[in-house]
Order: structure tokens, then sequence, then C-alpha cells
């Protein structure tokens, strides 16, 4: 059970901060023009030359193979929701981090999904 | 279409993408860790678990099926919150755990389902927010 909860804390902290920086360089990329493959083509090299999308790469690998090791533990029902506890960390990271305006029903929309979570655990 | 609806439509079709590429992603992952067996803590169980998942035609189905869901992740981000496209994406947790039962046969109890209605509640406030709530442009400075 322990090695599970910390390996669970290994992949909320790769994920997490593996995606705002994802996020952080993503705005700087930009969106694409439009959804034609060229403009996808041309979206996807500027991204490619971002150094935040880069920093972001080993730690969502992090996240990725820690994840892989849950799910050979544990049941899929139990893991994939168990990692839901991303969504708190992530709003926090979003909110302080990435200067989002995090609102009320955003908030308590994040807040159930941590109810949600912690009752699923609770289940393992 | 007024660009507030477009920015809306877009990032819930983004979203939708990421949600069945993660989906079956995941289920192919769960599949392939299932042929390989449980992971042994030690230098050489982690070895043989590496070159093992390399080996699974299964796994690398599942990565291509996340490479998918990074890529649509990364452009709905280029644009949307982080904090709207995350929580957004949980939606999938009640395909997930459907799945979980109809294809895993995995037992899943009453309060379990009641966690993940409460998961999807939650999504469904999120996605009553607006999807952009700073300017791209004030990032790069």
């Amino acid at each position: 059970m322990i090695r599970v909860i910390l390996m669970l804390a290994f992949f909320i902290f790769c994920s997490t901060s593996g995606e705002i920086a994802l996020t952080y360089g993503m705005k700087m990329v930009g969106e694409p023009e439009n959804f034609r493959p060229r403009a996808l083509v041309r979206f996807l090299y500027r991204a490619l030359r971002n150094g935040w999308v880069w920093t972001a790469m080993p730690l969502l690998a992090g996240s990725f193979y820690s994840l892989l090791v849950l799910l050979s533990w544990a049941p899929l029902s139990v893991v994939i929701p168990a990692t839901a506890f991303n969504y708190v960390v992530g709003t926090l990271g979003a909110k302080y981090i990435l200067n989002e305006q995090v609102s009320r029903k955003r908030w308590m929309g994040v807040a159930m999904v941590c109810v949600g979570v912690a009752l699923v655990l609770i289940n393992g | 279409m007024t660009s507030d609806r477009r920015i809306r439509y877009k990032t819930l079709l983004m979203v939708l993408l990421m949600v069945v590429s993660a989906n079956l992603g995941d289920l192919m992952l769960k599949r392939g860790m299932v042929q390989i067996g449980a992971v042994q803590m030690s230098p050489s169980g982690l070895w043989h678990a590496l070159m093992s998942t390399v080996h699974n035609g299964t796994i690398w189905l599942g990565i291509f099926f996340l490479i998918g869901f990074t890529l649509c992740y990364m452009t709905a981000v280029s644009w949307a919150d982080y904090s709207y496209v995350m929580p957004a994406g949980a939606f999938g947790y009640a395909l997930q755990t459907l799945l979980a039962v109809l294809i895993f046969h995995e037992a899943v109890s009453g309060r379990r389902w009641f966690g993940v209605a409460l998961i999807v509640v939650g999504v469904l406030l999120v996605g009553q927010t607006h999807p952009v709530t700073t300017n791209p442009k004030t990032v790069s400075s």
C-alpha cells in the first residue's frame, strides 16, 4: 500500500510540473492559424523549438513510466481515478504559476472532483 | 458563429479527442501490463519490466494513442486555460470505469460509482466557466 502511495506522489509531481511547463510553453507558441495539415505541421515545428516544451518532456516521461508501474500494481478503476489528485495540485499551479483566473465555479468543480477521488480511494 | 462560441466548440472538440485517445491508450497499456505481469522493485526487475514493455506490441499501440492525446492536449492549451482543459479531460473517467467493468470485468462498488459521478459533475461545472482567462501574448513577455 505504501509503495503505491509513494509511486502515486511521484506520478503527481512529474505529471503536474510537466503539464504546467508544457502549457507555459504552448502559450508562447500560440494556437495554430487553422487546422489544415500545413498549418498543423508549422504549429508542431514551432512547439518543438520551445524550451519549455522540452523541459516538460522528461517530466511527462517520468509520469508515464510511473503510471505503467502503478497499472501493474493495482486495478485500473483504482489507479486512474486516484490520479485525479492532479486536478487540485494542477489548479493551484494554474492559479499561482500560470496566473489563470480560477473562478468559484471552477474551484467547486475541482473540489467535487477531489471528493469523488477520495471516495474512490476509500473504496480501494 | 461568435468567436466566444468558436473557442468553446474547438476546445470541446480537442477535449473529446483527448478523452478518446487517452482512454484507448490507457486500455492498451493495461492490457500490455497484464501480459507482462507485476513489476518487481529491484534493479533487475525494473530492467526486465523495461525490456518487456519495449518488446510488447500492445504497449506500443497504447503509446501511439497517448502521443495522439499529448498532441491534442498541446493544441488545446495553446489557447485554453490549463485549469479548464485538465479537469474537462477528466470526463473520460466515467467512460474509463465503464470500460474497466465491461472489458476487464473489475468489480466496482456503488460508493466508487458515486465518486465517479461526483467527478463527472465537477467536470461539468468547470466546463461552464470560460475556457480562456489569460492573454497568451502576456506569457512570453
